[in-house]
């Protein structure tokens, strides 16, 4: 039973759907040729980061990976400047350096996403590291896919995070597929979670699709990290309902039922339900939220396209620091 | 000034920054009460503790990798890899992560990352303790890549390291250890990109980094006897790299020859010798000739490791060659 207050349900119903509603737009934009490179989206993926990044602020930090997009806006990168580093502009949270992959906005703690699997993990617990050494209660979260967890990364980064109990959380967005290889074909030891306990680290497996769950699970590893208790592996289990990238096929390693089975799981639509259900909010009150959203996702499209490119002159500044 | 080891002033250097900058913290394998394979952390433990002299597990990806998370929040770790074969583990990182961060980040994140170990070729240490790499390090945007020769040097360029905001490769040749040099008492830093000039000379130039700088010294002395007269320039940082002072003394001497542990393709002595081409061009009296290591990794047998690595007599022989082009 969701005891939150209304405007937490609205707040992380509100997060949901602005990834859902930038998301949508970049895929749209994707096919009129707005986007320049690649675009992994994170439709059926939004409880997650929005469960997460609720409980940081701006001096916690979170590191990425390729299917980014959601936690650049969960952590507080504006729609406006999402969709204009997608669309190249000098505006966009990289200034156009990164594009979908490279999203940087170190003011608001998001470290960056990443075109390589696996060093998101290291580097949070490089950031835990910084964090334990200089006596703050700040805290470092890494998200990855199941992919991650198979890599090397993975085992030495949690190794590490245990031996010397920093402040970091290990989020698994388990999705099924590493870009199209099945996990289950993938992993020796399909199960993500239990693995925490190779490392002396605790493991939860959460409902992905469930922001609740996330945010409850999530809530209490913070709390732990902050309060000296060392890093926790969370695994989301989960499932991104368009193809791994736009304009890839999608249906050579998983059939078109099985998107549609996922679908009827959809986090928003299954939050919003069970809130009304409960009366936590109104039908109304998401209406509103909706309207809102949709405005601003509007205004941020339109000041992407209207923003202006970077100067070429610029391309090779900032490869050294200036001093 | 006294005379103290190459060795004993890299840990000066670290000594004195550490004791000024709370936030230099050193990882690497058997760094903490162990004082380092190479003493490059001796007695630090004691003073600074195992939190800012941390022992990793072995897994240099690893903790390279959080390095550049470090770096990105607010501390500056140095990461001591002991050899630097092993970090060939950690490349991904430090070429994709480390190198291109600052650049990713549009530069509102800065990179004070510093990443040290030994190079070189000697002691039967064989292929997988004695690789040189930092011409691979020079080819990539973003990597500051120093290779001192003198004690002093040595020191002056790690605080130089260690005050720097950008990732700096620092490669400490192991045969040059533990020889002595005069190093200056007190606060001594030495710039990245101003080659030093060993010795004056007129009539070739020679260009040499590390262990080989001491050997064309030595091949020079020789010749000097003879009347011949070498200008030994050791550029210390191959990124980046001080052409003006080496395109100065080919404009004197008219002839260049680059001595290089390191293989010659797409190597160190290239880039020099492009550079020169490019620039010095109408000043050169004879071709450029360079001087490398085989292309080969590196045999353990004394008499097979010797075969590979430029000696005293080649050096001298590609001299006199030069000037007899």
């Amino acid at each position: 039973m969701n005891t939150l207050p209304r405007e937490t349900v609205l707040a992380l119903y509100r997060q949901m759907q602005v990834i859902r509603q930038c998301e949508e737009q970049l895929a749209r934009s994707h096919q009129r040729g707005l986007i320049h490179g690649a675009c992994h989206t994170y439709v059926g993926e939004e409880a997650i980061a929005t469960g997460v990044c609720a409980h940081l602020g701006h001096k916690d930090v979170v590191f990425s990976t390729h299917r980014g997009h959601g936690h650049a806006l969960a952590k507080g990168v504006p729609p406006r400047e999402l969709i204009a580093e997608l669309f190249g502009r000098s505006t966009g949270c990289s200034l156009g350096r990164g594009g979908s992959m490279h999203l940087f906005s170190p003011a608001v703690g998001m470290m960056g996403t990443s075109g390589i699997v696996g060093p998101c993990i290291l580097q949070a617990a490089g950031a835990g590291y910084s964090f334990k050494l200089l006596k703050t209660d700040q805290v470092a979260v890494a998200f990855f896919g199941d992919g991650a967890a198979n890599n090397a990364a993975f085992h030495e980064g949690l190794n590490m995070a245990s031996i010397w109990k920093l402040p970091v959380l290990f989020v698994c967005e388990n999705n099924q597929f590493a870009t199209e290889v099945p996990s289950s074909y993938a992993s020796g030891n399909p199960a993500i979670a239990i693995r925490g306990v190779s490392y002396g680290l605790p493991g939860i497996e959460v409902d992905g699709n469930d922001v609740l769950a996330v945010y409850d699970v999530a809530g209490e590893a913070i709390r732990r990290a902050r309060s000296g208790g060392g890093a926790t592996l969370i695994e989301c289990k989960t499932y991104r309902t368009r193809a791994h990238a736009e304009g890839m096929g999608d249906f050579t390693y998983r059939t078109r039922e099985d998107v549609e089975e996922w679908k009827k799981k959809d986090p928003i639509a299954q939050f919003r339900a069970n809130s009304e259900a409960q009366n936590t909010a109104s039908a109304e009150d998401f209406a509103a939220v909706d309207a809102e959203v949709q405005a601003e996702v509007a205004a941020a499209m339109k000041f992407a396209e209207e923003s202006p490119w970077p100067e070429g002159v610029t391309a090779t500044k900032h490869v050294y620091c200036e001093v | 000034m006294r005379d103290i080891s190459f060795m004993a002033a890299t840990l000066e250097a670290l000594s004195e920054e550490m004791a000024k900058n709370p936030r230099i913290f050193v990882m690497g394998e058997g760094i903490g009460q162990r004082g380092g394979n190479f003493k490059t952390t001796h007695g630090l433990y004691d003073i600074y503790g195992p939190e800012r002299l941390c022992d990793t597990p072995i897994c240099e990806r690893g903790f390279v990798g959080m390095a550049a998370g470090a770096a990105m929040t607010g501390t500056r770790p140095v990461i001591d890899f002991m050899f630097s074969d092993f970090v060939l583990d950690a490349v991904g990182e430090i070429i994709n992560q480390i190198a291109k961060m600052q650049y990713m980040s549009s530069g509102r994140l800065k990179m004070p990352v510093l990443l040290r170990g030994c190079i070189g070729i000697g002691h039967s240490a064989a292929t997988h303790h004695s690789g040189n790499y930092y011409p691979m390090y020079g080819h990539f945007p973003g990597l500051r890549v120093v290779v001192p020769s003198s004690a002093a040097d040595a020191k002056g360029l790690m605080k130089t390291a260690l005050n720097c905001d950008d990732p700096v490769i620092f490669l400490e040749h192991k045969e040059i250890l533990s020889i002595k040099g005069p190093v200056p008492d007190g606060e001594h830093f030495v710039e990245f990109g101003k080659a030093r000039i060993v010795r004056e000379g007129t009539q070739v130039t020679v260009v040499a980094l590390a262990h080989m700088v001491h050997k064309v010294h030595q091949a020079a002395t020789k010749l000097a006897e003879e009347g011949i007269s070498v200008e030994l320039i050791d550029p210390r940082t191959v990124s980046p790299l001080d052409s003006d002072t080496i395109l100065q003394s080919v404009h004197k001497t008219g002839r260049l020859l680059i001595v290089d542990e390191a293989f010659a393709p797409y190597g160190f002595g290239a880039e020099v010798a492009a550079r020169v081409a490019d620039q010095g061009f109408d000043d050169l009296d004879a071709p450029i000739r360079r001087l490398n290591g085989a292309f080969a990794p590196t045999p353990y047998s004394p008499p097979l490791e010797a075969a590979i690595v430029p000696n005293v007599e080649l050096i001298t022989q590609a001299i006199r060659d030069l000037l007899d082009e």
